[in-house]
């Protein structure tokens, strides 16, 4: 039996590839210049060009959000994003949470309540938490667990993420 | 007389037996129940870390001249690549190399893990990318390496390639008819009988027999696999990967590539998600090393999502049948248990989906046959708790139904036929308090022994139902080698090469040093994850702490005979002339036992001595074979839980879940809580949404993304408590008993019976959705 199956059409011979270019990225306070093609993702711009690899990549869709980073204080999924499209926002990613030594609250809280285990997760979970208090619509345990469901974490530490949200959460002025 | 094949099987576990025989040390740890570290909430040591995301894991390595790697995936289940075109892909500017059977280096066989070659360090026997056969439908064809990973990933698109089909066997109900018996199912038979169970159940008095069905499953570490390989030279390979056995990937490279293990190093800092996926090498690892030789410049390839349920071997599909009958009293008078599981041509991989119900229910009358079904498929491999997890479902779902029909509480059921022996090796359990999980989980979860029927109790729109089951998983033992090394400025270093996967390992590990040392808890360290330590197989099994901390133990009692002997030779000493059996290592020392003030720091005695340091080396062999021992060991726990159905729409929520464990000392109750905690989760997600779709007639994966393999997120989950009895095992290295997977066990059952008495459905075949319980 011989089936066939229907062979890509070979590449255009002068075949146009988006070229690489300069490209200048705001990331924790610092700027960063890069050269890179446009087709190049917000996520593999940070992980791959930037060596930024705390932003981590779990399903490059938009599935799970270990990649979850924020964008002007606000939370986004940066494999969904191109890196050229953000050269005039501010990035924070996983590495600028803390100021030198001190943690933010997020993140000793998450030490505390031990809200993760292989760590894989935890970058997006602690940016997406770091977004879900800024956005201030999450009172209870069930609308953190609401609004937090775009971050996957296999290793299921989710009652602890919660606990440590909560904590930080009530140790902070509620907002208006 | 016996059968070929039975004589066959006894003498295979019989090798088993003087290969790996070994009896855990019937003298009680003294450190059993010792309190200073162990036992404590201590925060993970790489805690930090994680949180701010300088963790490294597998891919995150830099390395001047890294390339990227993209995998292109069969379209079909079985045949042969007829036409290959890479002229496109490899014109394209930036690409460096279309790896296909045509051009990659020659690569040996690998050769599958098992105990009997444990540093096989392959997952399976097929061949990687050395003809044009296809073997299962996502096997990787070709390997497109560029400058980036977008013209990689571009160029990948462009490899166009034809196949010659072949008949292919997809399906497991349509080749049930030539379903064999595989030679073990691990280290056991997969027959047993006990008794006449098919006499027994004729006549029992009340019977439930049931089919019961599990689909395929995909682990989906949030980790993807990922490698980065580098030659340095012809014959020296570094490779990051994440594994769950750098050994194992050590030594199947060496072999595929013709090396020593020593021209391999395998470095694995941090691992994100295992759950037995990377428990050893899938192709993705040597396509990797083969590409990086290919183009001569490192390589780094991280299959992608879709790659990784293509490439990578999940739990099989089952399909099991088991039958009890009782007494009208619920005395259980027969049990039987077979099944189906899948094989590959090339493997058999027998998941031991009857172990439950060979150890957890007294019978007189039990028969248990397991069948392997050949499939085109990736090879299935492990999944956590691998056989217990399919095979609690279908047992713990039919006492649920025996109990029904008994009109019986369904925990007063399991306890009047707790065995007092082993049912099917007539052994004693070394500690078994299963009654004690239950007593406790059924008081805190405030269980109602009468509960009213199934599909009467509603609140609003919410048909509301509670369930239980019982949890189970065995003691085994890891082959792993520790270096302990004490320095003179009174440190303790304890470094293997197994690895840290997120279960909390390093932490205990770090708590028993201290303890077992009588060091200062920041004068403790424990490193590991790299082939250039002492070497520990794969971190699996839930036996990684106990296994190590054997290791560690042995390293501890010969560093106190180094120790003394260095008090000998100083005639200043206050230990000089004391006998090894009146001393013990204590208080950051060697002290005297008859006079508990009386020793020396390890600071005094290497100072003495002008030794730097002193090590010494602790080893403990493989042991799958617990359940042959002179004892039957392992975890046991209560499982209740409460569920709510949506009347109209039939959504199923896990509203409340409760259990109490047996599991042995805790040696950290912080980190066993959340590995109890993620079982538990894994196992509602069994329950309620994760199943592979395979299109039958192509074998194609129709679940390639987290899109439609579902796992639980955050608004999953329900409200949680977990207990720990917390009872040291009499036997076992500081007492402790499986954790990690023991929780998943049970889980999906104790939801299913919930579903039961919210609606009055019993659902055989999981996931339960809601078209199920229309
Ligand atoms: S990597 Fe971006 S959502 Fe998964
Ligand atoms: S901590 Fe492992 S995936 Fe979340």
């Amino acid at each position: 039996m011989t089936t066939t199956f229907p062979i890509n059409p070979p590449a255009p011979a002068a075949l146009l590839l988006p070229e690489p270019g300069p490209v200048t990225l705001h990331v924790n306070g610092q700027s960063i210049a890069l050269t890179i093609a446009p087709w190049t993702t917000l996520l593999d711009a940070l992980r791959e060009h930037a060596h930024l690899s705390g932003t981590k990549k779990g399903c490059d869709h938009g599935q799970c959000g270990a990649c979850t980073v924020l964008m002007n204080g606000t939370r986004i999924n940066s494999c969904l994003s191109l890196a050229v499209m953000h050269q005039d926002d501010e990035i924070t990613t996983i590495e600028g949470l803390a100021h030198g030594d001190e943690l933010h609250p997020l993140q000793q809280a998450f030490i505390d309540h031990d809200a993760f285990q292989c760590g894989y997760c935890t970058p997006g979970q602690l940016c997406s938490a770091v977004g879900l208090l800024s956005e201030g619509h999450a009172r209870t345990a069930e609308e953190i667990r609401e609004l937090m469901s775009g971050n996957i974490c296999r290793c299921a530490a989710y009652p602890h993420i919660v606990s440590a949200i909560q904590e930080v959460m009530h140790a902070q002025p509620l907002r208006p | 007389m016996k059968s070929i094949k039975a004589a066959l099987i006894d003498a295979t576990l019989n090798t088993v037996e003087t290969l790996v025989g070994h009896l855990p040390d019937p003298a009680p740890d003294p450190l059993r129940n010792a309190r200073e570290f162990i036992g404590k909430p201590y925060p993970r040591v790489d805690g930090r870390l994680k949180v701010t995301g300088q963790a490294r894991y597998a891919t995150e390595h830099p390395i001047a001249g890294m390339t990227h790697a993209v995998v292109v995936h069969s379209s079909i289940a079985k045949g042969k690549i007829s036409h290959l075109d890479t002229q496109a892909a490899e014109s394209v500017p930036g690409v460096l190399a279309v790896m296909t059977h045509r051009n990659a280096p020659r690569m040996k066989t690998p050769e599958t893990a098992s105990l009997f070659n444990p540093v096989a360090g392959s997952n399976t026997s097929v061949p990687v990318m050395q003809s044009a056969d296809i073997t299962w439908n996502g096997e990787a064809v070709a390997v497109v390496v560029a400058e980036t990973l977008e013209l990689a990933n571009y160029a990948a698109g462009l490899v166009g390639i034809r196949y010659e089909e072949e008949p292919a066997a997809l399906s497991l109900e349509a080749e049930k008819g030539n379903a064999t018996i595989p030679t073990l199912v691990v280290t056991q038979s997969p027959e047993v009988n006990i008794g006449d169970a098919k006499a027994a159940l004729a006549v029992a008095p009340v019977v439930s027999d049931q089919e019961y069905e599990t689909p395929w499953q995909n682990q989906h570490a949030m980790e993807p696999h990922a490698s980065i390989a580098a030659w340095m030279g012809k014959d020296q390979l570094l490779v990051y990967d994440s594994t769950q056995s750098p050994p194992g990937v050590q030594h199947n490279l060496a072999r595929m590539f013709d090396l020593k293990p020593e021209q391999v190093r395998v470095v694995t800092e941090f691992v994100g998600g295992a759950f037995g996926g990377k428990v050893a090498a899938w192709s993705n690892v040597p396509l990797a090393a083969a590409a990086a030789r290919l183009v001569g410049r490192p390589v780094k390839l991280a299959l992608s999502r879709a790659g990784v349920s293509m490439v990578v071997g999940g739990r099989t599909l089952t399909q099991q049948r088991v039958a009890l009958g009782a007494t009208l009293d619920g005395k259980l008078t027969a049990m039987i248990h077979t099944g189906y599981g899948m094989r590959t041509t090339k493997d058999v991989w027998a998941e031991q989906y009857t172990f439950p119900i060979r150890h957890l229910y007294a019978s007189p009358n039990i028969h248990v046959l397991q069948k392997v079904v050949r499939l085109d498929r990736v090879q299935n491999s492990y999944m956590r708790a691998p056989g217990e997890t399919p095979g609690s479902f279908a047992l713990e779902s039919a006492m649920d139904e025996l109990a029904h029909k008994l009109g019986l509480d369904p925990v007063e059921l399991r306890m009047r036929n707790e065995p007092d022996k082993d049912p099917t090796h007539g052994t004693y359990f070394s500690s078994r308090h299963l009654r004690e999980a239950y007593a406790l989980a059924a008081g805190k979860f405030g269980w109602d022994p009468q509960r009213p029927e199934p599909g009467t109790q509603r609140e609003g729109d919410w048909l509301i139902g509670t369930g239980v089951a019982t949890a189970f998983y065995p003691v085994q033992q890891l082959p792993v080698t520790i270096k302990a090394r004490i320095t003179a400025d009174g440190h303790v270093e304890v470094s293997t090469s197994s690895i840290e996967m997120g279960v909390g390992l390093a932490t205990v590990q770090t708590q028993h040093i201290a303890e077992r040392f009588g060091v200062p808890y920041e004068r403790a360290r424990y490193l590991h994850g790299d082939t250039d330590l002492p070497m520990s197989q794969a971190s699996g099994g839930s036996a990684a702490t106990s296994s190590v901390g054997a290791a560690i133990h042995a390293a501890a009692d010969k560093l106190t005979e180094k120790l003394l002997k260095l008090a000998q030779r100083n005639k200043q000493s206050v230990l000089r002339g004391v006998k090894r059996k009146n001393v013990e290592l204590r208080a950051g020392g060697l002290y005297r036992l008859d006079q508990p003030a009386v020793g020396e720091s390890y600071e005094q005695l290497l100072g003495a001595s002008g030794q730097a340091f002193v090590e010494a080396e602790g080893s403990v062999p493989a042991s799958a074979l617990v359940l042959n021992m002179k004892t039957s060991m392992a975890s046991y726990g209560a499982h209740f839980c409460e569920v709510r159905v949506h009347a109209r729409t039939r959504q199923v929520q896990v509203r409340r879940f409760m259990s109490a464990f047996d599991c042995g000392r805790i040696m950290n109750p912080q980190t066993a809580r959340s590995q109890i905690v993620g079982g538990i989760i894994m196992g509602i997600g069994m329950a309620l949404m994760e199943e592979a779709v395979y299109d039958e007639r192509t074998g194609r994966l129709m679940t390639p993304s987290l899109g439609e393999y579902h796992v639980p997120v955050h608004a999953d989950v329900p409200e949680f408590e977990v207990y720990f009895l917390d009872e040291p095992d009499p036997v076992m290295p500081m007492g402790t008993k499986p954790v990690g997977e023991v929780s998943i066990v049970g889980t999906a059952a104790a939801v299913a019976n919930a579903v039961f008495q919210a609606t009055g459905i019993r659902v055989r075949h999981l996931p339960i959705t809601a078209d199920k319980l229309l």
